[in-house]
């Protein structure tokens, strides 16, 4: 296969010249197939456009949940007549919940995330001129625009957007009676997931492809940077799940257009008895979660890999356990796939399928643990560079770490009796999937912005403060929000005012919003920095980080095929920082790291890695 | 009073970005231009030391919230099996708060203990069989405790059956409300079917009219439970699905159109009980006094707060789902009974509707 490639590198680098020429406005920047721009288109699409709509939602129900019934302004302004005087109405905010659900878990975390850095990394950092396919590719973006393009429009029609809760579960989601956004709302919400979940599955395909197949010379599996890993395995978890998600969505679709009864059995709403009968609501909840906690670990994973290389390389120290490593990421991606029950111990279904899933789920904090102890020893006696995305790595391990142990208490179906659907819930979720996998994504930006911008850097003191500000304040909002869960307050509450036991949680209802805007301020400073660093930002050096991994080898200026002569070789894994000879010498005198396109040396031993 | 903590908190924060920023600005004069966008020692030294200053105030935050806020948590749990969840959560709790103090510290300790200076020499520590072993070991070992321990009261909580004689109590959901339905003198529920649902003659749960059983069955909007008696909890719902949610016994259970579902306890401390539970006691009069603060504002929702039971929605079901409740009362046997010869049955409703 390389020496297939090979033929074809030199015969691209002989002609690149003209090759540039031929490139337009639109084939450069618009309809790309270059990875390199895909990856920021996912970035800027997925990430700053729709991150901005979806933690903006977020501030709105936050402030509505603090102040309940207060009049302001601004939801006047934006809101329009969904907040008469400024109030905002109860449906709003639901559909507001819905569609910050949505937003962040399928368009941010899922297509901004992984999106982005599988599309920049796969190729560069396995040593390959582009992805498998680039036309795929080039659809796959094109996909998630309009999937992205379908969800915005659903925003402004007639009567509101999807509202039945991320999650859609029928009959809520599937009789416009029941509720105004589960009309035209609801209907472009499952068009633009199907979309999506279409682009998703080629995006996926190619990146398992191009993983396999395009690997140059000397990169065997077990010298990947565990970046790739956890992109390879997420793809493979996607491929595996997002179908089902499919298949879901077009039953419902049936249901809602076409009177069958999948999901619908005896149901009477606004005096009149409808005509379903038969189908199960429970048999939904089974297809949606099938792929709904996969998707948990979709969003994770990639932000794992991303802190591995991150972490790594800042600590100037290999990664602790690599086999490990890989292997919890397996042990978690398969896991992932019979966990799903957990989110339905209460559902309605049988009491033993609670029990197996019970134990599944609680099985899944093993590799979970493994993880966060290899990367507490990757820190250990190392000489760390504490740069903002090495800062977010760390900040990622500690919430991952404080929200996956409430999971213990929310995987054990005895425990969720209490809690289930409470803000308990919405705190552990937050923290480990949300919050964390922000901070694996800025991570990524604050690495990897000098290879997606040719060599520019973003403002690191911005970086500080943006890290500190969001660490404060992401435990601000969501450590108080366990104590009101365990008092049993209910997510979704549009106001907590119709039970007086709720009454005195108003105080810390008010911090947390007051935390969670604060913390989205500070987000307008990255995006602040991002966008200035693009213009302004300072040139650094081509392997700015002084980092093992190829695509600091890549050429700095973006050019088609990554490589301006033979893509280079690989000798080594991609962890070998500090290492020493038995004199205690680097391996290379004077330089700490040893990039993996280096030789062994003679009297040096390859790790049994 | 919340405005001007507000107020306070963003100016305290806007202090406290300015300070950073200048901070790091000083940091950055000394620093060797060449490598201006990678940390240099003096980021180091004071990312190091935020480092260890956040693990202090991921303690404080932790030790704050439980001194503020634990007297949220609901009063000890008022039916039979509430006992054992509750001291599987607090044991639950313990391990976790164990774990959690100690991986943060190593976390953020490493963080501060080993910043970079120029010149340090990282050690070079691939992997190590035994330490992977010892933390893949333990949480088997924790989590196979936790797993069969919930396991076996999971199993015990879930078995609905019909020893020791429960009552058996439908709860009915709809949109935005509920309602309790009673077997009546036999104790059986009649047959019902969204189908039958008869508004003109006030058959609102579709109760089978022709159904012997049905005619005896009470149907009421304020759930009564005798104390100590099982009750066998059958849910239904006509329209979406909703969640019977009942807290303060540890209880919850989905309710799904087209299906039945069940969750079954036993009550074990009556309302008039639960009133003069100390917890309770200061719960009431913390929020009492907000609500005569509202009073004196002139605020609505401002009324004096009575302590009950109280049965909630949980499951996301439309407009109203934050205020579609049922309050519930327990009460001695003679006050069941007392009260329950005051309601009329089904068959006496349809009469006094024909």
């Amino acid at each position: 296969m390389s020496a297939t490639a090979h033929a074809q590198v030199d015969d691209h680098a002989h002609d690149d010249h003209g090759h540039h020429h031929k490139e337009t406005f639109v084939t450069k920047y618009i309809f790309s197939q270059d990875h390199k721009m895909i990856a920021k288109q996912y970035l800027i699409t997925g990430v700053l456009v729709m991150g901005f709509i979806g933690i903006a939602m977020s501030l709105f129900f936050r402030m509505q949940i603090a102040w309940p019934g207060e009049s302001f302004p601004i939801f006047e302004a934006i809101l329009g007549k969904w907040a008469p005087d400024g109030v905002m109405d109860a449906d709003m905010y639901l559909a507001l919940v819905t569609m910050h659900g949505t937003i962040m878990v399928f368009f941010v975390l899922t297509a901004g995330l992984s999106g982005t850095f599988s599309n920049l990394l796969i190729p560069l950092q396995i040593g390959a001129r582009d992805m498998a396919s680039g036309f795929l590719n080039m659809l796959s973006f094109w996909m998630f625009f309009v999937s992205c393009v379908v969800m915005v429009i659903s925003l402004f029609v007639e009567a509101g957007p999807a509202a039945a809760g991320w999650t859609i579960y029928p009959p809520l989601s599937a009789l416009p009676t029941a509720q105004p956004g589960s009309g035209m709302g609801m209907t472009l919400w499952l068009v633009s997931m199907a979309i999506f979940i279409a682009s998703s599955l080629l995006g996926s395909l190619n990146y398992i492809v191009t993983v396999i197949n395009l690997r140059t010379k000397g990169m065997s599996m077990t010298r990947l940077p565990l970046t790739i890993w956890a992109f390879f395995i997420t793809a493979i978890i996607g491929v595996i799940s997002f179908p089902v998600l499919l298949s879901a969505a077009l039953l419902l679709i049936m249901d809602r257009s076409f009177g069958t009864s999948f999901f619908l059995s005896d149901i009477f709403i606004q005096g009149e008895v409808l005509h379903y009968q038969g189908g199960s609501p429970v048999l939904f909840e089974h297809l949606f979660w099938f792929l709904g906690h996969p998707e948990v670990y979709i969003v994770l994973l990639p932000a794992l890999g991303i802190t591995s290389e991150v972490m790594s390389t800042n600590a100037r120290k290999p990664i602790f356990g690599y086999r490990a490593m890989v292997a919890s990421i397996m042990a978690i991606a398969f896991l992932s796939t019979i966990v799903w029950g957990h989110h339905m111990f209460i559902s309605g279904m049988n009491p033993f399928l609670g029990s197996v899933f019970t134990f599944t789920t609680l099985l899944i904090a093993i590799p979970s643990a493994v993880k966060a102890f290899n990367y507490i020893t990757t820190l250990w006696k190392g000489n760390l560079q504490l740069n903002p995305a090495m800062l977010f790595s760390i900040g990622l391990v500690s919430t991952f770490i404080t929200g996956g142990l409430t999971g213990i208490i929310l995987g054990d179906s005895t425990l969720d009796i209490n809690v289930h659907d409470t803000y308990f819930v919405v705190a552990h979720f937050h923290l480990v999937m949300g919050i964390s996998a922000l901070y694996g994504l800025f991570a990524g930006v604050y690495h990897w912005f000098p290879k997606m911008f040719e060599g520019k850097m973003m403002n690191k003191n911005l970086g500080y403060v943006h890290f500190w500000v969001t660490a404060v304040c992401a435990y601000g909002v969501f450590f108080p929000m366990h104590f009101v869960g365990m008092a049993g307050v209910p997510r979704r509450y549009y106001e907590n005012t119709a039970f007086p036991m709720f009454d005195e949680f108003t105080d810390v209802q008010v911090l947390m919003t007051v935390f969670a805007l604060v913390a989205g301020a500070a987000q307008l400073l990255f995006v602040y920095n991002f966008v200035i660093s693009i213009f302004y930002g300072k040139k650094g050096p081509k392997n700015p980080w002084n980092s093992n991994t190829l695509e600091w080898t890549a050429e700095v200026k973006h050019i088609h095929g990554n490589w301006d002569g033979p893509i280079p070789h690989v000798h080594r894994w991609a962890y070998d920082y500090s290492k020493v000879d038995e004199n205690g010498e680097y391996i290379i005198p004077g330089q700490d790291f040893v990039p993996q396109t280096v030789p062994l040396q003679d009297d040096e031993e390859e790790l049994q890695h | 009073m919340t405005v001007v903590l507000t107020l306070a908190v963003l100016a305290l924060v806007a202090i406290a970005i300015w300070q950073l920023t200048k901070i790091f600005e000083l940091s950055q004069l000394k620093a060797d231009q060449s490598r201006a966008q990678i940390a240099n020692d003096n980021d180091n030294k004071n990312n190091g030391y935020l480092l260890f200053a956040f693990m202090v105030f991921t303690y404080l935050i932790t030790i704050w919230s439980f001194w503020k806020y634990s007297k949220f948590f609901l009063p000890e749990a008022s039916s039979a099996h509430g006992a054992e969840y509750d001291y599987l959560m607090l044991v639950s709790f313990v391990i976790i708060f164990i774990v959690q103090f100690i991986t943060q510290f190593l976390l953020h300790y490493f963080g501060y203990k080993y910043r970079g200076k120029e010149g340090q020499k990282a050690l070079f520590y691939a992997d190590n069989d035994r330490l992977e072993f010892i933390w893949t070991i333990i949480p088997v070992i924790v989590l196979a405790g936790l797993i069969l321990w919930g396991l076996y009261t999971w199993t015990n909580i879930m078995d609905v059956n019909d020893e020791d004689d429960p009552l058996i109590v439908e709860l009915y959901a709809q949109q935005f409300n509920w309602t309790a339905r009673y077997g009546g003198a036999d104790n059986v529920l009649g047959g019902a079917n969204v189908r039958m649902i008869d508004i003109d003659k006030a058959n609102v749960l579709g109760l089978d009219e022709s159904d012997s059983y049905a005619s005896d069955d009470v149907i009421v909007k304020e759930l009564h439970l005798p104390v100590g008696r099982k009750v066998n909890f059958k849910m239904r719902s006509q329209d979406v699905l909703h969640s019977a949610y009942m807290p303060h016994f540890r209880a919850q259970m989905n309710c799904v159109p087209g299906m039945t579902t069940e969750f079954s306890f036993t009550p074990i401390t009556t309302t008039a009980d639960i009133r003069k539970n100390p917890d309770v006691v200061d719960k009431v009069k913390r929020t009492n006094k907000i609500r005569a603060e509202r009073a004196a504002n002139g605020e609505d929702n401002s009324d004096p707060w009575e302590y009950d039971y109280i049965l909630l929605c949980n499951k996301i079901c439309g407009k109203s789902h934050y205020n579609m409740q049922m309050k519930i009362i327990v009460e001695t046997q003679e006050e069941y009974d007392a009260w329950m010869k005051t309601q009329q049955t089904f068959s006496q409703t349809m009469a006094s509707v024909q």
